[in-house]
């Protein structure tokens, strides 16, 4: 590439601040878009019961109170639905990654015959959505007599958050040079080793962000998880189950509860989605 | 105590042939450089040797061993990779001693072998840095030492300089001749850079198509090349070649009718005459011929002229005083012409 002179290029002018202003003004406003909200089911869940009902609303909290949350945690099967969703989120996590994983990286690594209709065909299954597909999927399992448990709600979860699993793992992969691999197979590595010693460090990040991914499709999935389950229900089956003859004060909290955990995990898996997107 | 010999190898990736029966044998100590266009297949020798490809067939042999189905780590080999393959998510120190770990030396001997390692390419100041932290030069540098540290007596290059830029590939292949001059390691070096091949080959094996068509030390190469595309490819200015035929022990081709002293087995076929742009000498020759371009070098000028409608470059002193248009005539010792076959590129016996 020629080197750009340091004249050339367009100089900050009124056009240049007002291009500013615009994309710092749309950040801003999709921002609150998905804040405000937030912000508002939180400051209903940690009011008093009645103050839910206040009209006008007042936008800054008045008096704190954990009553409601505290009904809500309270409530008949709330605290081992939560132990539920979390445990099919993390064995959808393991399976999808130990199942996606592989198939990523065979895809990113050998030429196979078939291969460019495999990953078109995977692609294909993420055309539906998975209100649709939970559907069929949760009819199979009761048929197979797999349900009212937290492996057969993972596996569905599994089912379709494996196409993305593949996906973004085999674009990790493919990043990853297989150069890399050859050189530690020259210094003493098996194929094996040498995946787990330079190429799955490497992935890590991209990992993480299927990780993220699947944490959160298995967390909002609510459809298979209603039909599949009855007494051992997932958070979201919990919640929706009992909404409909649950005061308002207990939604709030519910939706509260539910944001949260996805919150948390998003935090902590932040530092590799933005080492993957080269921030630091 | 390490020759390698790679015997009667053939390799296909699909239908398209890489290696076409390849035989090669490199002694041990010696510094072998395979030399070749893209495409030639040198790349893809070098690889069966280190065991990341694995052959139709042939046979592969390191020392006494028959290596040809162990995988890379059963080869005793250390490889330098053309984009360096340098690990990003270690340091350089942990870069160097990775071989050393993955075969379980003790930690102590672990660290002074980085250190001598590191000492040898000048990388001490840097082995607490990670790679992204490195110039191309200094990782390219890192990549040579983590290979050199194995203490494998077989030393494998793809192109190891072929990322630099000029002037760091001119200090970069004088340091990788001293080294291989101090640790004495066999090496097989890949290259398509002629230059790079000349100055430190014991021997090339120039290869084409996936065959080896020429093997040999530099200066035989370069003078007595086996086939008009060793010529061509190997020198800068490249071989002239004049393509003519006899005619009553007169060699005749477009535009010339020249007095060369008749080959055997020189009769009724079409030739072509090589000579070096260094052999041809300006001043009362038999070759009459008019300058096209003159081009001054610095050490030395570069002539382009027409010999008949065939343009020739002739190398002269910097100050010899020539002009385009000129009508020159050029001489040249008959010992130093090189008699090809027009229709196969083959050298004639001589």
């Amino acid at each position: 590439m020629s080197a750009i002179p340091a004249d050339a290029g367009p100089r900050p002018g009124s056009g240049y601040y007002l291009d500013r202003a615009l994309v710092y003004g749309i950040a801003v406003f999709f921002t609150l878009w998905i804040l405000v909200p937030f912000y508002l089911i939180a400051l209903s869940a940690f009011s008093p019961r009645q103050a839910v009902f206040d009209y006008p609303k007042p936008l800054v909290p008045t008096d704190l109170s954990a009553e409601t949350m505290a009904f809500f945690t309270n409530s008949r099967g709330v605290l081992p639905s939560v132990v539920n969703s979390l445990v099919v989120a993390v064995l959808t996590i393991v399976i999808g990654l130990a199942l996606g994983a592989p198939a990523g990286y065979a895809l990113a690594r050998f030429q196979f015959r078939g291969k460019e209709s495999f990953s078109l065909l995977i692609l294909a299954t993420k055309m539906f959505p998975i209100s649709i597909l939970s559907i069929p999927l949760a009819v199979t399992f009761l048929r197979l007599g797999l349900y009212d448990n937290v492996l057969s709600v993972a596996l569905v979860h599994t089912a379709m958050a494996l196409p993305f699993v593949i996906l973004v793992t085999s674009g990790v992969f493919v990043a990853v040079s297989n150069e890399l691999e050859e050189a530690a197979q020259t210094l003493g590595c098996s194929r094996w080793s040498a995946f787990l010693r330079v190429s799955l460090p490497l992935a890590l990040p991209g990992l993480a962000a299927a990780a993220i991914f699947t944490f959160v499709i298995s967390w909002n999935e609510v459809f298979a998880a209603t039909i599949l389950t009855l007494r051992n229900r997932t958070l979201p089956a919990q919640v929706l189950t009992t909404l409909t003859d649950s005061p308002l004060y207990y939604k709030f909290a519910g939706g509260l509860f539910m944001v949260v955990p996805a919150i948390v995990f998003i935090f902590f898996m932040r530092r590799y989605l933005l080492n993957l997107w080269g921030g630091r | 105590m390490a020759s390698i010999s790679v015997d009667h190898v053939v390799k296909s990736f699909g239908k398209t042939p890489a290696l076409r029966d390849v035989s090669l044998d490199t002694r041990d100590g010696e510094f072998m450089v395979l030399l070749g266009p893209s495409g030639c297949g040198k790349t893809t020798l070098l690889r069966t040797i280190a065991g990341l490809e694995r052959i139709d067939s042939g046979r592969v042999r390191i020392g006494d061993r028959d290596v040809t189905y162990l995988p890379p780590r059963d080869r005793d080999i250390a490889m330098v990779f053309q984009s360096y393959a340098v690990f990003p998510h270690m340091t350089v120190a942990q870069n160097i001693g990775f071989g050393l770990r993955m075969h379980r030396r003790p930690p102590t001997e672990i660290r002074s072998r980085v250190r001598d390692g590191a000492a040898l390419l000048g990388l001490v100041p840097f082995l607490d840095r990670f790679p992204a932290e490195l110039s191309g030069g200094q990782r390219q540098r890192v990549a040579v030492a983590r290979a050199i540290v194995m203490d494998a007596p077989v030393l494998l290059m793809d192109e190891p300089l072929s990322n630099l830029d000029a002037l760091l590939r001119l200090q970069a292949r004088a340091d990788l001749k001293r080294l291989h001059r101090e640790v004495k390691r066999t090496t097989i070096y890949v290259t398509h850079d002629q230059v790079e091949a000349m100055s430190m080959g014991d021997r090339i094996a120039v290869m084409r198509d996936g065959m080896i068509v020429q093997l040999g030390r530099p200066m035989e190469i370069y003078d007595r090349p086996a086939t008009q595309f060793v010529g061509s490819f190997i020198g800068s200015p490249p071989m002239n070649f004049l393509r003519g035929t006899f005619r009553d022990d007169r060699f005749v081709g477009e535009g010339f009718d020249l007095a060369f002293p008749k080959p055997a087995d020189a009769d009724h076929r079409s030739l072509l005459v090589g000579v070096r742009a260094e052999h041809l000498v300006l001043g009362s020759g038999e070759i009459p011929a008019r300058v096209a371009v003159v081009e001054p070098l610095g050490a030395h000028t570069l002539l382009t002229a027409m010999v008949g409608t065939t343009p020739v470059k002739v190398q002269v002193p910097i100050d010899t005083p020539v002009q385009p248009d000129d009508e020159i005539r050029l001489g040249v010792d008959p010992a130093l012409l090189r008699w090809m076959d027009e229709g196969t590129g083959a050298a004639l016996p001589s």
